[in-house]
Formats: C-alpha cells, sequence, structure tokens
C-alpha cells in the first residue's frame, strides 16, 4: 500500500480540489481528509457515514469548588496560563496536562476526560474515505489526524486498495506533521504568489526533515508567471519535480458551488485534463500501476 | 484595541486585509500569528531591527539517578515519556512543556533544558510596527511560539492579529483576549463551512466578531444568507479583480496602488471601533 499526503504550507492554494479529483481519478483508493479543524472534502466526495466514533483528544481539569482553599498553587504552577484570577479553569487554555492536579494540597482537582470531536468511517462514490471533526476551539488536531490515518490504513488494508491519497491541513504544525510522517511521496500545492512561494519553501524543508519525497503542483499558474518561472528555478535547483502545472479557471469554484470534484463537473475543461495528466506522471513515478 | 483577522478556510485573504487595513490607519502595530508560515513582511519588506530566538522547556533525565520507577511516565498525558525496565526513552515532538515529570520524579532526576522552536522577528515599514514570528520546520508546538508573539503587544496602539487558518489551537491562542475579530471569508461553500466553525468558537469565546467578503462575486449567495440569519455585520466587500490577484501575487499590499481603497479600510477600522464601543 503506498499513502500519498497532499499539502501546501499557504492555505487556500488548491489541495482539497486536486485531492477530490485524484479520488475521482484512482477509482478505487481510500482518501483520507486529514484537515480536521476545517474539512471540506466531503463537500465534493459526498460521504455516506458507515461508521462514527468519539474521539477522546484532551483532558480538562476540573475545580471542585467546595474542596478548593484558593491557595492558588494550582495558577502559579500552570504553564499554559489556563487558571484564570479567581481559580476556575478557562477551557480554551487548559492542555489537560494535570499538573494542577498533582500540586492542589487538598485534592481538589481531577482531570476528566472530553470529547474533542469524532472520526468517520464512509463509502464514496470512488472507494472509502476516513475524515472527522473536531470540535470547534479543540485542541490536539495531531492526535486526531492520526486516527483518521489509521483508520485509512485499516480501509485500505480491509478493502485491499494500494492507495491512501491524504488531503492535509495547511501550515507546518503539529497536524501537518501528522499528515506526512512515514507515507511515500508528498505533492506540495502551490501557487505564483510570493507568500506562495516563501511557504512552498517551507512545506519542503517539512517533507525533506520527515524523509518524504517532494513532488510540487502549480495552481494557477497563469496568474503570475513569472512568479511560476521562480518556482521551476527554485525547484530545479533542489532537485525537485514540478509535476503538474494547472491553469486558474472559474469552473472550480462553480465545481464547487455544485457540490462536484472538477473531474466530474467539467471532465472536459484545462483544469481536469492537466490534472489528469499530473495524475498519470505521479502514477509512474511512484509505479502505482 | 486589538483586533485578530481570522478565516477558517486558508487563502481567503487573512494577511491581505491585514496588511491593507495596518497600513490604512494611524499608529498601528501588526502581528503575524500564522507562525508556521508568516506572510505577513512579505507584503511590507520591513527593516528588521530585532531578532529574539524562543525555546522551549523541555526534559532531560539524568540517568544516574533514574531509577525507572515511570510514574513520570504514568503522569504525562502526551506520551512523551516511556520507561521500561533499565530505560527511559522521550520523545520532545510529543512534549507540551507542562513540567509535570520534574514534579512527579521521586528522585529528582529529571531537570529542564531548551529547545529552540523558532524565532521572532521585529522591524517598521514606515510608521508602521510588525512583528512575526518563525516555526522552526519540524516543530510541532505552533501556540508556544504565538504566544510568546502576542507578549509584544503594545496596547498603545492600534494592534492586528493575523491569524493563522483553521480553528484549532495556533487560533485560539491568537484570537483569545481580542476586542474584536474580523473574519475574512470568501462566497463559496468551502468558505462558508469554514467560516461557520470559526463563528462558533468565537461565539463560545464571546469575542464580538465581523465579515470581510473577499472576492466578491464569484460562488454563491449562501454567505450573505448566513450571516444576515446569524445578524453577523458584513463591513466589506472586495471584489474578485484581477488587478488585486495580481498586486498580491507580486507582493504588493493593493491599497497602495489603488489609494481610493485606504478610505475603505479606514472606514471599515472606524466601524469596527463603534461596534466595540471605544
Amino acid at each position: 500500500m503506498k499513502q500519498i499526503t497532499i499539502l501546501s504550507g499557504k492555505g487556500g492554494t488548491g489541495k482539497t480540489t486536486i485531492t477530490a479529483a485524484f479520488a475521482v481519478l484512482a477509482r478505487e483508493a481510500v482518501v483520507a481528509d486529514c484537515d480536521v479543524d476545517a474539512p471540506d472534502l466531503h463537500m465534493l466526495l459526498h460521504p455516506e457515514i458507515l461508521e462514527t466514533r468519539e474521539f477522546r483528544g484532551s483532558k480538562m481539569a476540573v475545580i471542585n469548588e467546595s474542596k478548593c482553599i484558593k491557595c492558588g498553587i494550582c495558577r502559579e504552577k500552570c504553564r499554559f496560563d489556563a487558571i484564570t484570577q479567581d481559580l476556575t479553569v478557562d477551557p480554551f487554555s487548559c492542555e489537560g496536562c494535570g499538573v494542577c492536579a498533582i500540586v492542589c494540597p487538598v485534592n481538589a482537582v481531577t482531570l476528566t476526560e472530553r470529547i474533542s470531536g469524532y472520526a468517520y468511517i464512509s463509502k464514496i462514490k470512488y472507494g472509502f474515505m476516513a475524515h472527522a471533526l473536531l470540535n470547534p476551539g479543540e485542541s490536539n488536531s495531531g492526535k486526531l489526524v492520526t486516527v483518521v490515518r489509521q483508520n485509512a490504513k485499516l480501509l485500505a488494508e480491509r478493502e485491499k486498495a494500494g492507495l491512501v491519497i491524504i488531503d492535509g491541513p495547511p501550515g507546518i504544525g503539529c497536524p501537518v506533521i501528522a499528515s506526512v510522517t512515514g507515507v511515500d511521496a508528498g505533492l506540495v500545492v502551490t501557487e505564483p504568489t510570493m507568500s506562495g512561494i516563501h511557504d512552498l519553501e517551507r512545506a519542503i524543508q517539512l517533507l525533506r526533515h520527515f524523509n518524504v519525497r517532494p513532488f510540487v503542483c502549480v495552481n494557477m499558474y497563469d496568474i503570475n508567471e513569472d512568479n511560476t518561472n521562480k518556482i521551476s528555478r527554485f525547484c530545479k535547483e533542489n532537485s525537485v519535480e514540478v509535476i503538474g502545472k494547472i491553469p486558474f479557471n472559474p469552473v472550480v469554484t462553480e465545481a464547487m458551488v455544485n457540490g462536484k470534484s472538477v473531474m466530474e463537473y467539467s471532465p472536459k475543461c484545462d483544469v481536469a485534463k492537466d490534472i489528469a495528466t499530473m495524475w498519470d506522471r505521479l502514477c509512474r513515478e511512484l509505479s502505482l500501476r | 484595541m486589538i483586533v485578530a483577522v481570522a478565516s477558517g478556510k486558508g487563502g481567503t485573504g487573512k494577511t491581505s486585509l491585514a496588511v491593507n487595513l495596518a497600513i490604512s490607519i494611524e499608529n498601528a502595530q501588526l502581528l503575524d500569528c500564522d507562525v508556521e508560515e508568516p506572510n505577513a513582511h512579505l507584503l511590507l519588506n520591513p527593516k528588521i531591527t530585532r531578532q529574539e530566538p524562543v525555546y522551549r522547556l523541555v526534559p532531560s533525565v539524568n540517568e544516574e539517578l533514574c531509577d525507572y520507577c515511570g510514574k513520570c511516565a504514568a503522569f504525562c498525558q502526551y506520551n512523551a515519556i516511556l520507561t521500561v525496565p533499565g530505560k527511559i526513552l522521550f520523545f520532545p515532538e510529543l512534549c507540551h512543556g507542562c513540567g509535570g515529570c520534574i514534579l512527579t520524579c521521586p528522585k529528582k532526576a529529571i531537570s529542564e533544558g531548551r529547545s529552540r522552536i523558532g524565532i521572532i522577528k521585529e522591524g517598521f515599514t514606515d510608521g508602521l510596527r510588525i512583528i512575526f514570528g518563525e516555526l522552526e520546520v519540524g516543530e510541532p508546538m505552533a501556540s508556544l511560539l504565538v504566544r510568546e508573539v502576542k507578549r509584544r503587544i503594545d496596547k498603545s496602539r492600534n494592534v492586528i492579529l493575523d491569524a493563522p487558518p483553521g480553528t484549532s489551537c495556533p487560533v485560539i491562542e491568537t484570537v483569545k483576549g481580542s476586542d474584536f475579530c474580523i473574519l475574512v471569508t470568501e462566497p463559496t461553500p468551502f468558505g462558508l463551512h469554514d467560516l461557520k466553525i470559526i463563528v462558533k468558537v468565537l461565539e463560545d469565546m464571546k469575542i464580538p466578531h465581523g465579515v470581510v467578503v473577499n472576492r466578491a462575486g464569484i460562488g454563491d449567495k449562501k454567505v450573505y444568507e448566513y450571516c444576515k440569519g446569524k445578524g453577523i455585520p458584513i463591513l466589506l466587500e472586495i471584489p474578485y479583480q484581477r488587478r488585486i490577484a495580481e498586486l498580491y501575487s507580486r507582493g504588493v499590499p493593493f491599497s497602495l496602488e489603488m489609494p481610493e481603497w485606504t478610505d475603505k479600510f479606514q472606514k471599515l477600522f472606524e466601524d469596527v471601533k463603534e461596534l466595540v464601543g471605544n
């Protein structure tokens, strides 16, 4: 089984559009949406949920007011500024570490588990999908990403699918790291803007750091061809292959408004053709067929 | 006043809005809290006047004192320590730096070392102060660096915070304590879906908020219907224009080349002030 992660560094460069297109092209793959705090892939692939599991990713401190003697030691020892001046727990700052519970001289603090989200296993038209939803404002998205990836792997083994396609979150922090560790390739989707270039460089460094083979796709390459050339030069100098260039076309947004992948909505348009060409090249590079 | 700029979905134009707003108003301080991929400085080319590395505390074990009792491992909620007879293993990438292992160790075998997580840079362009953090590649704990960036808030100025995308920890860390949050969205199903999630977060945190619709004209009308239904004010619309996209791609804040927008950003700031009740 092979695993490929679509990532970007910068948000909004087209990760989900490309992941959905790959799902259509791959036919029988397992798709994993690892952007667990803002998942969008389900709006294009319409998963039919087969299984839902609670995700208990983090704990939270609870202070028993009748026991509390207001000594303030917990507030002093908490490194996350999660105990307020009137000695209550700020749920948005608490990281559930438990230090307050062990320093409390009267055992007034306990840790309670909270449901931080849900993980789903679903059927899609083109195979299966593992996805999740983190409750708004929850921490520990990296852990939920790991759950989604485990689910995807199990699904792939059970269904004898040869490929897992992972839609990653933006950035390079904890949930992105959880999305790229141990995969066979990372496809960085970038755009020809100053920000896109800057973030691409950091995303490639991240893949190298974790020994993942990088590929690059320049989306909307025609909005600034000078910058696209800069990206090509940068990639060449760093021995990274630019495996696809996709033009700007409002049809991508139209497809999204209609809840479809661009491959289904307008299979003959330039965007669909270029994504298909990129997919073929990627399959060859990774010996997928 | 502290105003955060967030979005849920990435790439909707947070940084573009934060930068254009900051250069349009007087006495501003811009803090780029997207430490994973800071971009505001690319549009401003500030003269950097100060750089400071940021460290996090990570435990280090003195194996001569350790008797592998496993109390630290049992305490650690993040599974960052593993003890087996005769061996203790530490996984720094999982450590949140709470310091609990040190408190639980009966042999006082654990002390704290530090590990570099990134750098904070401060500089200025004209009258605008800019501060941004850069997370070290491979370092997962972005929130800590966000917290350090925010320690440099100068309350005597009009503070603009540029948040990372999403709704998880680093975003919460950014918007926490803000007087207002401007949500930049695009009028598409993805934009709306992620907008709803961040609105829920802000409602829970009781932070007043309003929406700026970027790339107005693409997609559909559902963002407008949603905001109307929720009573969320639409503060500004920025139309989809090739010129704006091109300027952004070259790293130019569009209000510099399209000066009619300076007034609109000033008005946006005045409207936010009024909503906050200053």
